[in-house]
């Protein structure tokens, strides 16, 4: 971290002055890592239409922090990682074994999952508020132990892109094809959506619930208005997400508001500029 | 075109290769929709399915592919060496190779996959969210070349027309050369100059590489221009023989509720 310090103090700003103001220094290498993620997850939630997918599995692991709470855990969030996996694995069963659209199978977990969530934290009577801050979400309370994780997971995420990208693409495109070249469809989509998974609940308290899957669908959502192939798909999507990630901290910064909303609109100018300049 | 006549079916079998289906069956949640399909295809044919909606061709297709369990047997035989059963699994080295050019896939104006990419991503490791290096696009420009599709290489794959698309998959399914081709109604959605292209370079393709090309098509007034050989399927095999005799068989006709007209059968 020290290094990370030094570098920090080197700009210009009022709250990289040596030996002070660690929170933000902190909440911009949680950016930086954060955002990297989400870029790169988001081209495939859009190329495979999952971006309603993303949305359900953000509710299941609001879910998973209450069973985790519920259970007496002094990290919540360990069970809603394990809950947020259960979920994509059981909803892959699901969408394979059914007749039903995929949406429809999504609309179903979801609420199922919400409802479940709420029940859960207020049986007995208790008060749903203790789970707010989760709704909204706080990056300038992240600790360096958890940006270590995030970092760890951001490493697991490239691997992954590295080793399975293009099966993964193949599958999206044309699952028949996947399968006749030997690709393993259901596992590919399988062990994509359970990345989705963990890096949402796991960014959850910093980010925040609510606009969570806005970082998975506008910079992928933007990035596309504008490549013509898949190196400039990702360059697009990571570029917009690293720059609105920066632009929103410091706003949150500077005027006050969660970090997480003021990233979220940045992205949306992006998509709004993207979409303008090139019109396909 | 060069034609082969073959003579009536498990007959002529001997010296060349040939793919042999006997006794399929394929039941799918309790319905049955393939029952007892048996024929033969030998190298250098084209052979094409044809057959109501509904009548168990993408089915059969897929049992091929081996994407679908089924009893009965499909089994290979090389032009020299024992025969191979597909069901035996990825064990067995000599297992044929199956090209597969599916329908065409509705891909979106706006999906930023080029072809480079979709070839790349099908046929090599190199992750294709990276920049593709040369390597890899000197052999996707060659393997394109093969349908004459070099100029396709840098575009969208949701901007080609329905017959380049159609040749972006022919060229994928032919890396590598398998020893069976199998297309999915590879004529619909394409236009008549492209339709001509296409059986064309089938045609070239299966002069030049011996290859058995099996393909679906519901245009039948094309059949005797390329076909060799014409299955009429509908969950079982009705009529099989050259196209003139399948298309003036009261199979024909009943299967398609067609009268009767000149040249039918009698």
């Amino acid at each position: 971290m020290s290094v990370w310090y030094a570098l920090v103090d080197l700009l210009p700003f009022e709250w990289a002055q040596p030996g002070q103001m660690y929170f933000m220094k902190h909440a911009l290498l949680a950016v930086l890592v954060i955002c990297p993620l989400f870029g790169i997850l988001s081209t495939m939630v859009v190329h495979s239409r999952m971006s309603f997918f993303s949305d359900a599995l953000g509710h299941s692991a609001f879910t998973g922090m209450a069973i985790g709470a519920i259970c007496g855990f002094h990290e919540p969030t360990w069970a809603a990682v394990i809950f947020a996996i259960l979920f994509a694995l059981l909803f892959n069963l699901v969408k394979r074994r059914s007749a039903l659209a995929s949406d429809t199978v999504i609309g179903v977990f979801s609420s199922t999952a919400v409802a479940l969530g709420i029940f859960l934290s207020t049986v007995g009577g208790r008060s749903f508020t203790r789970f707010n801050s989760l709704l909204i979400g706080d990056i300038l309370s992240v600790e360096p132990g958890k940006i270590g994780l995030l970092a760890l997971i951001l490493l697991l995420v490239l691997g992954l892109w590295t080793v399975s990208f293009n099966q993964l693409m193949l599958s999206a495109v044309h699952p028949a094809l996947a399968d006749s070249r030997g690709i393993r469809v259901f596992w590919q989509e399988t062990v994509f959506s359970m990345a989705i998974a963990v890096v949402v609940t796991l960014s959850m308290t910093w980010v925040g619930l609510l606009v969570i899957n806005s970082l998975l669908v506008l910079p992928g959502a933007a990035a596309r208005n504008a490549a013509r192939n898949m190196a400039q798909y990702h360059l697009f999507s990571l570029l917009g997400a690293v720059l609105a990630g920066i632009a929103g901290l410091m706003t949150s910064y500077y005027a006050g508001g969660s970090a997480g909303a003021a990233i979220t609109l940045y992205l949306a100018v992006w998509f709004a500029l993207t979409f303008f300049v090139w019109k396909k | 075109m060069r034609k082969i006549k073959h003579g009536k079916l498990a007959a002529g079998c001997a010296d060349s290769c040939c793919l042999k289906l006997e006794g399929l069956n394929v039941q799918l949640q309790g319905d049955s929709i393939l029952e007892d399909v048996s024929f033969h295809l030998h190298c250098g044919e084209i052979a094409a399915l044809i057959g109501p909606n509904g009548a168990g061709k993408s089915t059969l297709f897929r049992g091929i592919l081996g994407q679908i369990s089924y009893k009965g047997s499909i089994t290979f035989s090389p032009a020299r060496g024992p025969a191979i059963r597909l069901d035996d699994g990825p064990t067995s080295g000599l297992r044929p190779l199956v090209g597969y050019v599916p329908q065409a896939p509705s891909f979106d104006r706006g999906d930023p996959v080029s072809v480079l990419d979709f070839f790349t991503a099908a046929t090599a490791k190199w992750p294709v969210w990276l920049p593709v290096p040369k390597q890899y696009r000197d052999r996707a420009a060659a393997c394109l070349a093969r349908v004459h599709g070099e100029d396709l290489l840098d575009r969208p794959m949701g901007g080609l027309s329905g017959g380049q698309l159609q040749r972006v998959l022919l060229a994928l399914a032919l890396e590598p050369v398998p020893h069976i081709l199998i297309l999915d109604e590879p004529l619909s959605g394409v236009d008549i100059e492209g339709e001509h292209q296409l059986l064309e370079m089938l045609d070239e393709l299966r002069t030049q590489y011996d290859l058995s090309i099996f393909l679906s098509t519901h245009d039948f007034a094309t059949l005797d221009q390329f076909a060799d050989k014409v299955i009429l399927l509908n969950r079982r095999v009705l009529k099989s023989g050259p196209p003139d005799e399948v298309l003036s068989s009261p199979e024909f006709y009943e299967t398609f509720h067609l009268r009767m007209g000149k040249g039918g059968a009698q």
